[in-house]
């Protein structure tokens, strides 16, 4: 990584830490429970906060992280049982209740995002295996009253001289009793027999008959049902109601009013969507409602003109010195829309709130976060407050959100009962916290041999960590600053970022600023390329000199992707490269243009992510998240009239199905460098690479996302 | 009102309206919950059952429509993973997430019941209609047909 960026990666790192300590009340820890799946028969004893083991053998091993798709539930006891020496197929998992024990050093809190799981884990985790073994041996070296250095763990015993053993549940009892050993001898990474290794995933079971419970599968004693009617435009209020006809549904218990509008609570989930459709909702509709069609777009370039310029980085040299004089200029645009995270499993919560507990069981990516945020509405303590984490039916930054927890919490306690709160496809694509829309200005000199002499950057957009941790103004957002600065040898160069709040709610986006900023970008080193006349692979590896990892990653990508031979007929290729999450990625993109409509037919990725956990997880995240970024390049975004979000459904928010999922070429480097994150980073690097290829294709340069909506406009 | 129907070979009785859509029938009288409410408007295919031996979109199939019929959700696959599809789902590590699958396995077993040997585009056609947010098609598309393999041998 080159100094620049790692400058600002670990701004980003230390982020939250500082701004949670300014805005408080995030941080609240609480006494390490036991998480509510854990049951074994036996006695369970806990050594420390990752590793449980009960005297009938029961193993249980804790994630920190909630499972969304992105495979933890599987990488992170990978990493314990690494050091801890058990058979990973005998042991249970268990998402750890909320703690302080669990928090993400690198997000300040007990945070699943950012691509930083194994970041965080990877040494943590297996210094946890380690401690927890130590003090089985210590146990049995008392029990046996020999010294422990004779003594070996493997495969969930400890094993001594002359054939003498014990399971771990023979000592679990003795060994939770010794105090957690500060110092431990960690594996040589040459020695790993589990990490690293690609090992079948834990969950998959579960998922294939029906038997994996998620929030919308939680099932309590004596619960009802809720749907929620919100104001159509985000942040309106209820001004007046007549629920009168709602409640002579069938099925409908009550109907109550909470901050975020009215939910008709009823006996099963349809009784109450459909008494909900009776309804009749007066609103205050709020400030939202004042924005409309490209209002929103017209705020953001008046912002980049008059408002303050944050750098993201020192400005090196004189750009706008060195531009002045230059031989050749390229200025560009480009323009991200608003978009939606649409997990396809609709947003939804249990609460049961009884004598001032609540108990809060679904998907979450905060659970500090799900716990401050019904604490405070509901006026009671966090210890109050008993949290269970399901499967997430995807979570892509939605589920970092607690708008639905908080309301699910409010309605149970308004009727008295445990309560199952589940939004409609509608209310969800309606009332997301949407990826905000950006504005991308850059303009780079060139020299007399194509080279570029100046660079300036300005990123116009909205700032999320604003919203929900309580940045400060005008300050840095190290979220908005991610893959902002290019890798390439530039003598000037100017950074800066412009913070602009539209004034509807936004939020983090899987690959959140990296895929505003990498559209940008590398869609810009394209055309400064064509300016100069040259070849866009060979014009960026002409700037790498500097960048060994970078340039791995781009000649892997071009020799794999056979860029130096032509395509196959009609078929055109575009090449993008990036460092996010400590991971140096390149693209190359293969695709055909007909009418106007784009055909992916391949993805070429290469990445560099340093020491991986588990390779073929690696493999399923880039997939993943080539279909995701892919989505969202041709084909999505969110639009509003009068403050109300025009699109509903997956019909006009049309998100990849098979058969338009491109083939996928990934090539993993092998690396001893320190692990990199791969939920997200190939999300962004989708649409610069297929924007490229678009503009080898027809000669048109589009640099408006969703890519099929500005080819027609084009 | 009561309706009967066929749940995986058990018959059941139900008591709702007959327009309740049978996917809440399933999952909220029958407690059966492998089958997923993802997009209520038959676009996502999450809720994906077999109605007759047919594949439907449980979200727009009334309970009515059900009276007297047969069907067969995730559950009927094998409790154990048996099933040729739940073996190749395994093999392949299909799920991320997982809310899709078991309307993704549904579509594939109807496609597999009607089709022993199917190209890349029958598998595209008959899966085209369930959508896997995490992008796991290209496992999918390899699980169908190493499904398929395993069940012409048998």
């Amino acid at each position: 990584m080159n100094t620049v960026s790692k400058a600002v990666s670990l701004n980003r790192r230390n982020f939250l830490k500082t701004s949670s300590a300014v805005t408080g009340g995030l941080m609240m820890g609480v006494a390490l429970g036991l998480p509510l799946t854990t049951r074994a028969a036996g006695t369970m004893y806990t050594p420390n906060a990752w590793v449980h083991i009960a005297d009938d053998n029961t193993i249980t091993l804790l994630s920190a992280r909630s499972e969304m798709g992105q495979g933890v539930y599987t990488s992170m006891p990978m990493l314990i049982a690494e050091e801890l020496h058990v058979d990973l197929r005998k042991i249970k998992v268990a998402i750890a209740p909320p703690g302080k024990a669990y928090t993400n050093a690198l997000l300040g809190a007990q945070i699943t995002g950012g691509s930083t799981s194994v970041r965080d884990g990877w040494e943590k985790l297996r210094v946890a295996g380690a401690q927890v073994r130590t003090m089985l041996i210590s146990a049995a070296a008392t029990r046996w009253n020999v010294d422990a250095s004779t003594l070996r763990a493997e495969n969930g015993m400890v094993i001594g001289a002359n054939g003498k053993k014990a399971t771990y549940g023979s000592l679990a009892e003795a060994a939770s009793k010794l105090p957690v050993p500060e110092k431990v001898v960690l594996k040589d990474p040459k020695d790993f027999t589990i990490v690293g290794k690609a090992t079948k995933r834990l969950d998959t079971p579960s998922k294939v008959n029906g038997t994996a419970e998620f929030g919308i599968d939680v099932k309590l004693p004596g619960m009802v049902y809720a749907s929620l009617e919100q104001c159509p435009v985000i942040g309106g209020k209820v001004k007046s109601f007549d629920a009168s006809k709602a409640k002579a549904m069938p099925g409908v218990i009550d109907v109550v009013q909470i901050p975020d509008g009215v939910a008709v609570v009823a006996d099963t989930y349809w009784h109450a969507y459909k008494a909900r459709q009776m309804l009749s909702v007066q609103w205050d509709e709020g400030s939202v409602a004042a924005i409309s069609g490209g209002s929103m777009l017209e705020g953001i370039r008046k912002a980049a003109d008059t408002g303050k310029a944050i750098p993201i980085i020192p400005a090196k040299g004189d750009a706008a010195a060195a531009m002045k004089g230059a031989a050749k200029m390229v200025k560009a645009e480009y323009v991200s829309p608003l978009l939606a995270h649409a997990t396809l499993e609709p947003q939804n919560f249990t609460a049961d709130y009884k004598n001032g507990k609540c108990l809060l069981i679904g998907p979450t990516q905060f659970q500090q976060g799900a716990e401050g945020g019904v604490a405070a509405a509901l006026g009671i303590k966090p210890e109050d407050i008993t949290l269970k984490t399901t499967f997430l039916g995807g979570g892509f930054g939605r589920r970092l959100e607690v708008d639905f927890i908080i309301q699910a919490a409010q309605i149970s306690k308004a009727v008295g009962k445990p309560v199952k709160l589940l939004w409609s496809r509608e209310d969800d694509t309606t009332h997301d916290f949407y990826r905000p829309m950006a504005l991308n200005q850059l303009s780079a000199a060139l020299g007399a041999d194509g080279k570029p002499t100046a660079l300036s950057f300005k990123l116009t957009s909205q700032s999320v960590t604003q919203r929900a941790f309580g940045l400060p103004k005008d300050t840095l957002d190290p979220f908005m600053a991610e893959a902002g600065v290019m890798p390439y040898d530039i003598p000037n160069t100017q950074y800066d970022l412009v913070i602009h709040d539209s004034g509807l709610r936004v939020g983090y986006w899987r690959s959140v600023s990296h895929a505003l900023n990498a559209f940008a970008n590398e869609s810009f080193v394209d055309e400064m390329a064509a300016a100069a006349g040259k070849d866009p692979y060979a014009y960026r590896m002409s700037l790498l000199d500097k960048q060994p990892r970078f340039a791995n990653v781009l000649k892997l990508a071009a020799e794999k992707s056979g860029w130096s031979t032509a395509a196959p007929a009609g078929r055109f290729r575009g090449i993008a490269l990036m460092e996010g999450y400590d991971t140096f990625m390149a693209q190359v993109a293969e695709i055909s243009v007909k009418d106007k409509q784009i055909t992916v037919h391949k993805m070429t990725v290469v990445a560099d992510l340093g020491q991986m956990v588990n390779p073929d997880t690696v493999q399923a995240q880039i997939q993943s998240s080539i279909v995701f970024g892919l989505s969202a390049a041709l084909n999505n975004q969110i639009t509003l009239d009068k403050g109300r979000v025009q699109q509903s459904n997956f019909g006009d928010y049309p998100v990849l199905r098979m058969h338009e999922s491109p083939v996928m070429d990934i090539t993993l480097v092998q690396s001893t460098e320190k692990p990199g994150g791969i939920g997200e980073p190939a999300t962004a690097l989708v649409a610069p690479a297929v924007a490229n290829a678009l503009f080898a294709a027809t000669g048109k340069r589009v640099r408006s996302l969703p890519l099929h909506d500005n080819l027609a406009k084009a | 009102m009561t309706t009967t129907l066929n749940v995986n070979g058990r018959s059941v009785s139900v008591n709702a309206e007959p327009d309740t859509p049978l996917l809440w029938v399933i999952r909220d009288e029958l407690g059966m919950t492998g089958t997923k409410f993802g997009c209520g408007a038959a676009l996502c295919g999450a809720c994906t059952v077999h109605l007759n031996g047919q594949p439907v979109r449980s979200c727009q199939t009334p309970l009515s429509a059900a009276a007297g019929k047969k069907v067969a959700t995730v559950e009927s696959l094998s409790r154990n993973n048996t099933h040729p599809l739940q073996v190749a789902w395994i093999k392949h590590d299909v799920p991320q997430c997982g809310y899709c699958q078991s309307g993704q396995l549904m579509s594939a077993a109807a496609l597999l019941t009607a089709n022993k040997n199917p190209t890349d585009s029958d598998i595209d056609a008959a899966m085209s209609g369930n959508i896997c947010r995490c992008g796991t098609y290209p496992r999918i598309k390899a699980a169908i047909k190493d499904a398929a393999s395993t069940m012409r041998k048998a």
